[in-house]
């Protein structure tokens, strides 16, 4: 009854998308406010039935439901409640529900916090996401139903992939499509504002609290893949240019030109026809995510399970969005008007850098994960392009980008001063090069790449220093907006600290060990104390307990296991990590050797928590930055003369 | 079969003896070459059976005393460029490893490009109907204003 | 006007690669033995397992080396093809037992028939590395002088006999 329930309410939800994406257009077009008006309530209605569908299946996953095929092929009744629960997204079909489940949350969000917006404007916006909406709940409904029944039921299902049975599951995936889905905001606001021809800086203020929203969640969405699959593959690698990865590295590259591209066009009125063009290309790349991991095209060990059918549905809608708006975009666009001027050295284009950086880096990683694809289908024959070429490609591309946001802050709008831009960061960058060159020493061993990937992040937090002592010496209030800029910029200059001193410095050894011996690695002595079997609630293991000592006193206690799931039998390595500011002790169980003797991988990790201690903060950032005070105090003012006025007013102080 | 157990018992002691460099380099090689029957992963983290034999066949060329790009070579020469993370530099991998840094150069060049022309032309705004009426509200109305 | 076409025309460029890449298999790796001579192998008979066969043997005929093993699940679905392919004489067909226990492979061959001259036992898969093999079934056409002519990975089926191999081994045979 549940999923046909279910099934029903994503069916209601179809129609109301229909609708949502057709009569407030009209509206709009025709300046009828009744069907202007219908954009709302068809929004929060959407949200409801799509809830309503997604709770439906989440319970029948909960209630062991194994009528379900979904339920039967990707669930089991001896799987732990939280993991029955996630499973509901652990599919094709359900992660598929899920993307709906958090568009339908940015519409409500949409609805609910726009009253400073022109209602026709909303109505367009809400237009657009109802499009979408229309797309994927009709794919859903067409090709990958998650309701379909399996009669007669399954007596027990199939089990989730052991890999996937872990707090990351609950999390990673519900972030990232926040993130993902949340593009599709900007995408509207800049669909809207083509449409109508009203594409200034007022639309760039509304834009930009949407896209720094989406923008943190994405981030947070990579970081949190990327750490889970640190802990739990067992090789202790935490990014592998793997398609999918690759699919949602793309929109954020993207996505955070345009939110740089949103501040000039918010401030000064300029890049509009550029800010828009990056809102469509944002989303379009969440869209081509969408298809790379569905449709089969490309070997991943994230992509779900494909079918032909699906992947012409995705392509076909994907082509008609994206065509769609890139058409709409080659008309409009050429009747915006530039903009202001500014000089060579400014801040305009300082941020103008930034886009074209990030659009050739995004270029880069595109190009590596097509490239099989290209030439198989010019009949060239199979390559692959793994980690070697994007390390070798990505970090010349970036290290530019760093350079200049380590100057950006400081640079005046329009016209920057480059006699008083030396003078404010000639200490900074005495200091910088100094630890850059310095700092490989304390870990005993020197290399360039090091020092130069050092000198990057070392200069990227001097320069968001030196902006803020800058700020505080002129008595100019810090905003929100502010804080959150210096705070991203630091997090990335903590990522980039994190990234070179663990590959710099990483050490690892596969050792043979019987109980009681000890490996030595990077100064921690690791002492093998032998292994016991342990039943865990759905699978059984071989717990190993190592010691950690240092100097002879003992420091951890790290237990790796190796474990064998009961229903799909598939034996997976569970690492132990001791975690530390400054380390990571990491130890994987291998095989057993006879003798009592086990093989063990240990790894020594320096800094590299804080490869995800700077996604953090750079996510905190962007919460900041969203929060400022200019957005939210535009809801009580009359919003035409206010925005002006603080146009008018920020760029002559700036 | 009993081959391959002793030498993998072989393959363990050594792994305990400081042959660090050997292992290292290995495994490195390992990370370089792609399982081919995974869903993408290196030879170094699989655990097929394929992967195992194949890794087997590193160690032994690596014993043998034939060098990385020896060892290397003899696996494309059975399974083709496919088996390599690190696409070979050749004309029809010309456009991937010189694509970006080309498109690199030719975005600089746009770029300083349109920065010279936003720099020499500066553009007379059209005065929105809102950007008027700030204005007279600030300046008080105009000449041209009833 | 160009500059705003740009984009549009680079997705057009794009869906229509990705369009050419659904009809593709990315898991496919194509054999670079093509053209090339077969490795050498020297190995033992499966039913006669004193007795060895080495690939010169076959030297001045047309022939195919079938890959199978007992265990081999889709090996099952091509090997009806294979025994009427061996009733037609058309040409030698040799086993590559892969990575086989000698009693199953016996075994198996017993319940499904045996479609080949002789099968050669290659236990620890070392010749089948030799060969590029990387998933069971596949099959090799081998030319007179020993040059690999063709590979078909995965099961062989009625259709891609008769469009494919048979035609290219007529013309190798002349």
């Amino acid at each position: 009854m549940i999923p046909e329930l279910g099934h029903f309410a994503l069916i209601i939800a179809f129609a109301i998308a229909l609708v949502q994406s057709t009569l407030p257009f009209l509206g709009a077009a025709r300046k009828i406010p009744g069907l202007v008006a219908i954009a709302r309530p068809a929004a929060q209605g959407q949200f409801m039935f799509v809830g309503m569908a997604f709770v439906c299946l989440a319970w029948s996953f909960y209630s062991n439901d194994f009528s379900v095929l979904n339920v039967a092929s990707n669930s089991n009744s001896s799987l732990p409640t939280a993991y029955r629960i996630a499973a509901t997204w652990g599919s094709h079909e359900g992660s598929l529900l899920l993307w709906v489940l958090m568009l339908s949350v940015w519409m409500l969000a949409v609805s609910v916090f726009s009253r400073s917006l022109p209602d026709d404007m909303v109505a367009r916006i809400l237009g657009v996401m109802g499009l979408i909406a229309v797309g994927f709940i009709s794919f859903m409904l067409f090709t990958s139903n998650p309701f379909e029944r399996l009669l007669p039921a399954a007596v027990d299902g199939r089990d989730l992939n052991p890999l996937l049975q872990d707090p990351g599951m609950v999390f990673h995936p519900p972030m990232l499509y926040m993130g993902y889905v949340g593009f599709s905001v900007a995408f509207s606001f800049a669909i809207a504002a083509l449409i109508d021809g009203r594409l200034d800086a007022t639309w760039a203020r509304w834009s930009r609290p949407w896209t720094t929203a989406a923008w943190l969640f994405l981030t947070l969405g990579i970081a949190l893949g990327s750490f889970w699959a640190y802990y739990e593959l067992g090789w202790g690698g935490w990014w592998f240019w793997d398609p999918v990865e690759n699919a949602s590295f793309m929109p954020w590259l993207i996505g955070t030109a345009l939110i740089h591209s949103l501040a000039v066009t918010e401030k000064r009125g300029a890049f509009k026809s550029w800010t828009v063009l990056l809102a469509i290309v944002a989303f379009s790349l969440s869209l081509l995510g969408t298809f790379l991991v569905r449709s089969g095209v490309l070997t991943s060990v994230h992509a779900f399970a494909t079918d032909p059918k699906r992947g012409i549905f995705i392509l076909c809608f994907l082509a008609l969005v994206i065509g769609g708006s890139l058409s709409l975009y080659a008309v409009r666009a050429r009747k915006v008007s530039p903009g202001g001027s500014f000089e060579l050295l400014s801040r305009e284009s300082m941020l103008l850098a930034n886009s074209v950086l990030m659009i050739v880096a995004c270029a880069a990683v595109l190009l590596g994960t097509l490239y099989p694809l290209f030439l198989d289908a010019l009949g060239l024959g199979k390559i692959s392009v793994g980690p070697p070429y994007f390390e070798a490609v990505f970090a010349p591309l970036m290290a530019p980008a760093i350079l200049l946001a380590g100057i950006g802050p400081l640079v005046s709008w329009r016209k920057g001063d480059s006699a008083q831009l030396l003078r404010r960061l000639r200490w900074t960058a005495i200091i910088v090069l100094i630890a850059a060159l310095f700092t490989p020493l304390l870990f005993g061993r020197w290399a360039l790449l090091t020092s130069a990937g050092l000198l990057l992040a070392f200069w990227i937090i001097g320069g968001a220093l030196t902006a803020l002592t800058v700020k505080i010496k002129s008595n100019a209030k810090i905003t929100s907006a502010f804080a959150g800029m210096l705070l991203a910029h630091a997090g990335i200059g903590v990522f980039v600290i994190g990234v070179t001193l663990v590959k710099s410095y990483e050490a690892e050894r596969d050792v043979r060990l019987e109980p009681g011996q000890s490996a030595t690695l990077g100064g921690y002595s690791f002492r093998f104390e032998g292994v016991s079997e342990v039943a865990g609630p759905n699978y059984t293991a071989a717990r190993a307990g190592i010691t950690v000592l240092r100097d002879g006193a003992t420091i951890a206690l790290l237990a790796p296991e190796k474990r064998v799931y009961h229903v799909q039998r598939s034996a997976m390595s569970e690492a132990a990590i001791n975690s530390g500011i400054t380390r990571d002790l990491y130890v994987s169980l291998g095989e057993s050797v006879g003798d009592n003797a086990w093989t063990v991988r240990i790894h020594v990790k320096p800094f590299v928590d804080w490869i995800w201690g700077g996604c953090l903060l750079m996510a905190l950032g962007g919460l900041l930055a969203a929060s400022d005070r200019r957005y939210r105090a535009g809801a009580r003012r009359p919003e035409a003369a206010s925005v002006q006025e603080e146009t008018i007013v920020r760029s002559s102080t700036a | 079969m009993r081959i391959l157990f002793l030498l993998l018992c072989c393959v363990a002691a050594l792994g305990n003896a400081s042959d660090i460099p050997t292992e290292t380099r290995i495994r490195s090689l390992e990370e370089k070459l792609r399982c081919l029957v995974c869903q993408n992963q290196t030879l170094a983290d699989s655990n097929a059976e394929l992967a195992q034999d194949l890794r087997l066949k590193v160690r032994e060329q690596v014993a043998a005393g034939r060098s990385d790009d020896e060892i290397l070579d003899y696996l494309v020469q059975r399974y083709g460029d496919f088996v390599l993370y690190e696409p070979p530099f050749k004309a029809r991998t010309a456009l991937l490893w010189i694509g970006p840094f080309a498109l690199l150069a030719a975005a600089a060049a746009v770029l300083i490009g349109i920065l010279r022309r936003r720099r020499t032309a500066p553009e007379a705004l059209a005065l929105t109907p809102e950007d008027k009426r700030l204005v007279e509200r600030v300046l008080g109305p105009g000449r041209d204003t009833p | 006007m160009m500059r705003f076409l740009l984009p549009l025309g680079i997705l057009v460029l794009l869906v229509g690669f990705l369009a050419a890449g659904l009809t593709l298999n990315p898991r496919e790796v194509p054999s670079p033995l093509i053209g090339k001579p077969a490795p050498a192998f020297d190995l033992p008979i499966l039913h006669q397992p004193d007795k060895r066969f080495v690939l010169g043997d076959m030297h001045g005929k047309v022939w195919m080396l079938n890959v199978w093993a007992s265990w081999c699940v889709s090996c099952r679905d091509e090997h009806p093809v294979l025994v009427e392919l061996s009733k037609r004489g058309v040409m030698p067909i040799l086993g590559l037992n892969y990575k086989d226990k000698g009693e199953e492979a016996t075994a198996w061959l017993k319940q499904f028939g045996d479609p080949y001259s002789l099968s050669v036992v290659d236990a620890d898969g070392r010749i089948g590395i030799d060969y590029g093999v990387y998933g069971v079934p596949e099959t090799y056409l081998i030319d007179a002088d020993g040059v690999i002519r063709y590979k078909q990975i995965g099961p062989l089926t009625r259709a891609i006999l008769e469009e494919k191999v048979l035609p290219l081994a007529r013309t190798l045979a002349k």
